[in-house]
């Protein structure tokens, strides 16, 4: 498949990965933060092929691993009400609350519906005059434009009937708080590529200087990551800390500014918590004061609630890069991708779940 | 930015929900669950050694004539759909999973679940397309039943179709008697029929249309047979994808299986439309493929005798049987690393971003 296959080429991998081995001298703690690059790297088996000096840490980027229990279980109570549509992406579905999942939810009656964009949700809105109409706005800067356009759209049009759940969350916060945390062993970030086609990568040069770590912004085929990584690495050796941009095929430096001004409009800053990490000061996006009766929270008054998370599943450990997932005593045996103990084994992109699919070895399993 | 306090970390995470207490629609996703609830339930119920065999079809003897039977439900929406309709579907699946026996398909039965409202035309354009296809592969719909629910109470229409065939070869077809270096042949492109569905149910535009490989694949088997292709084991392609297949036969037989990516022939554009759903074309749902396991010796006559068919013009060797061992499949992918090949969970579903 054309722009595909090019970056899938086995020859052009094997020559990255020969130029990672002649240039690497010393043990390097690379973090990728994307969990869509964690799913490519084990589901082509990119961490074999790098020498084994380097050691790739899977980041807290995957949006559904982080969204809070709290807000899963708001999420539960507003779709198990009469006269509601939920409305999510299909990855939120399995994703277990403190009792149940919107799967079993819907199970018992609730409508919970999968949409492919936020403003799908918007004309479920407008269709059905009658109901209310929530959507589920998680994610990343790669979603949130979707989002704001969606709640832009419905103030628009005067669209009472929808409202939103919001838990979406900003990654330079994330790199920052994994870089200021005491036991943090990373020494280079390959950030996010698409998160940077909207949001620019301005944001990483004050990171850079400010914690002398290379971040190279990075693609998620297999030749954009080996790349990603080899840029970083060269970086170390050479003891330059910098911002390097190799997703320039979908990245520019200043983002997608347009996108950046509607993020603005709608949105602001705010705390959030970010399941298994904890809580990241200046880490999230709520509604800005203007759109307010958009807030799903507000509008069906959920409660605030605060829920004791297992203390079998290390998820917290995963994803914070101290332990790999299959080192912890859960993995495969209490906990499966058809009975999560946490959330990175729920979604296709959580590194317990991608290291379950593509590298489970079943005697090692048995072993436990 | 300013520096945040340094974050203590804690181990936590969520209370797991260990078992289900209500059916979920992704225990019918030919996934994990559905294997789950298939052996817990029906298995554990129903047991006896056909049934325990697992196989598409069971295969037992009537005075003197070995004979296969299988039955099947189709419940697709919408009910009309690129590449086929509810109707030729229910035939052509069930007409499949005899196939993969080795049998000559020549009896159905046709039992028809209404919704009230349902518009008699749409009824009948279904059931002429049920004639249709019943009549270009040969079979007989010989009995059948009627139920009509309340409106709200089904979707439409459901069809259960059962059905009969003869065997007349003496090759012992099943999982079990796959052996080591075997050749695994794959009978065609995958995951259109999943793809077309989810295209029209969910109102995705894709600049070229995807149609649905349904399609009965009996004859192809018959002709592998009549040409003394030594096959050890046939699998129907339907939900769940090659993924499911493999692992299933992986599974039954106790053997590790090892495929390449590079060899399985997927669609462009499905491919795409895949890649853009986040969803894995290995996983997705065919109605007109099947695998066969071959001997090593005639995999490459197997192949060519393939491509001689419409159905599976666009046949390929995908891998082989490895080794008697703990049941597992290996892919190896694109940039040449091994990697398990999982069957999937539940139903597939679209990701974030």
């Amino acid at each position: 498949m054309k722009f595909l296959d090019e970056y899938r080429d086995a020859g052009l991998a094997e020559q990255l990965a020969r130029e990672l081995h002649r240039v690497t001298t010393r043990p390097w703690k690379i973090m990728e933060v994307c969990g869509g690059q964690t799913h490519a790297i084990v589901k082509y088996g990119i961490d074999e092929l790098l020498p084994k000096e380097i050691t790739l840490i899977h980041g807290p980027g995957c949006p559904v691993c982080v969204t809070p229990l709290e807000m899963i279980d708001k999420a539960l109570e507003i779709a198990a009400r009469p006269n509601v549509i939920f409305t999510s992406f299909g990855d939120m579905l399995r994703v277990p609350g403190s009792t149940t999942d919107l799967l079993s939810v819907k199970a018992k009656g609730g409508d919970v519906r999968i949409v492919y964009s936020p403003l799908d949700a918007v004309k479920l809105a407008e269709q059905n005059p009658a109901k209310e109409i929530v959507f589920f706005g998680v994610g990343f800067e790669t979603t949130t434009p979707a989002t704001a356009m969606a709640i832009y759209q419905a103030a628009l049009k005067k669209v009472g009937n929808f409202s939103m759940l919001i838990s979406h969350v900003l990654v330079p916060p994330a790199i920052e708080a994994l870089m200021s945390s005491p036991n943090c062993r990373v020494q280079g970030f390959l950030a996010a590529g698409h998160v940077c086609t909207v949001m620019g990568f301005e944001e990483y040069f004050l990171l850079v200087k400010k914690y002398r770590v290379p971040i190279v912004v990075t693609g998620f085929e297999p030749l954009d990551i080996l790349q990603g990584v080899l840029m970083t690495v060269q970086q170390l050796e050479s003891g330059r800390a910098e911002v390097e941009n190799q997703y320039a095929r979908a990245v520019r430096r200043e983002g997608n500014q347009p996108a950046q001004e509607l993020i603005k409009k709608i949105f602001k800053v705010v705390p959030r918590k970010w399941r298994g990490i904890g809580e990241i000061p200046q880490s999230g996006l709520g509604l800005n004061d203007e759109y307010a009766a958009f807030d799903a929270e507000k509008k069906f008054g959920v409660a605030e609630s605060h829920v004791e998370e297992s203390s079998e599943c290390l998820s917290g450990l995963v994803l914070q890069g101290q332990i790999k997932p299959h080192e912890c005593p859960a993995f495969g045996v209490k906990c499966t991708p058809e009975r999560p103990l946490g959330a990175p084994m729920v979604s296709g992109e959580g590194a317990c779940a991608a290291y379950y699919r593509y590298r489970r070895q079943p005697d090692a399993v048995a072993a436990k | 930015m300013s520096a945040p306090k340094p974050i203590e970390f804690s181990g936590a995470c969520p209370v797991p929900i260990s078992q289900y207490p209500h059916v979920l629609l992704a225990h019918g996703g030919g996934g994990k669950l559905m294997h789950q609830l298939i052996g817990k339930i029906f298995l554990e119920a129903f047991r006896n050694p056909l049934l325990e065999t697992q196989h598409d079809a069971a295969v037992m003897e009537l005075t003197g004539k070995k004979i296969a039977f299988t039955t099947d439900s189709y419940v697709v929406q919408p009910l009309f759909f690129p590449g086929g309709d509810i109707g030729s579907m229910a035939v052509h699946g069930t007409i499949n999973d005899l196939a993969m026996t080795g049998a000559r398909p020549l009896y159905l039965s046709s039992a028809f679940i209404i919704e009230e409202g349902l518009p008699m035309e749409t009824l009948w354009k279904i059931v002429c397309s049920m004639r249709d296809a019943a009549k270009k592969c040969g079979v007989q719909i010989v009995t059948g039943d009627t139920k009509v629910v309340d409106k709200g109470k089904g979707d439409g229409l459901f069809i259960n179709t059962a059905g009969i065939g003869v065997i007349g070869h003496d090759q012992k077809i099943a999982p079990q008697n796959m052996q080591a270096s075997d050749a695994i042949l794959v009978s065609g492109d995958l995951g259109r029929h999943g793809m077309a569905i989810m295209a029209v149910r969910e109102g995705l535009e894709f600049e070229s249309k995807i149609e649905s490989d349904s399609a009965p694949v009996h004859e192809v088997v018959l002709d592998l047979l009549k040409a003394g292709i030594e096959i050890h084991c046939l699998r129907d392609l339907t939900r769940g994808g090659l993924a499911s297949a493999l692992n299933e036969i992986a599974e039954a037989a106790g053997m590790k299986i090892a495929v390449e990516e590079k060899s399985i022939p997927v669609r462009e554009d499905v491919h795409a439309a895949c890649e853009m759903l986040g969803l894995d074309p290995l996983h997705v749902a065919n109605e007109g493929r099947f695998i066969a396991v071959v001997a090593a010796k005639d995999s490459e006559r197997a192949l060519q005798m393939l491509r001689c068919h419409d159905v599976s013009a666009n046949a390929a060797i995908i891998g082989k049987v490895v080794e008697k061992s703990a049941p597992l499949v290996t892919l190896k992918s694109a940039i040449g690393v091994q990697r398990i090949l999982d069957m999937a969970s539940g139903e597939q579903l679209p990701r974030i971003c």
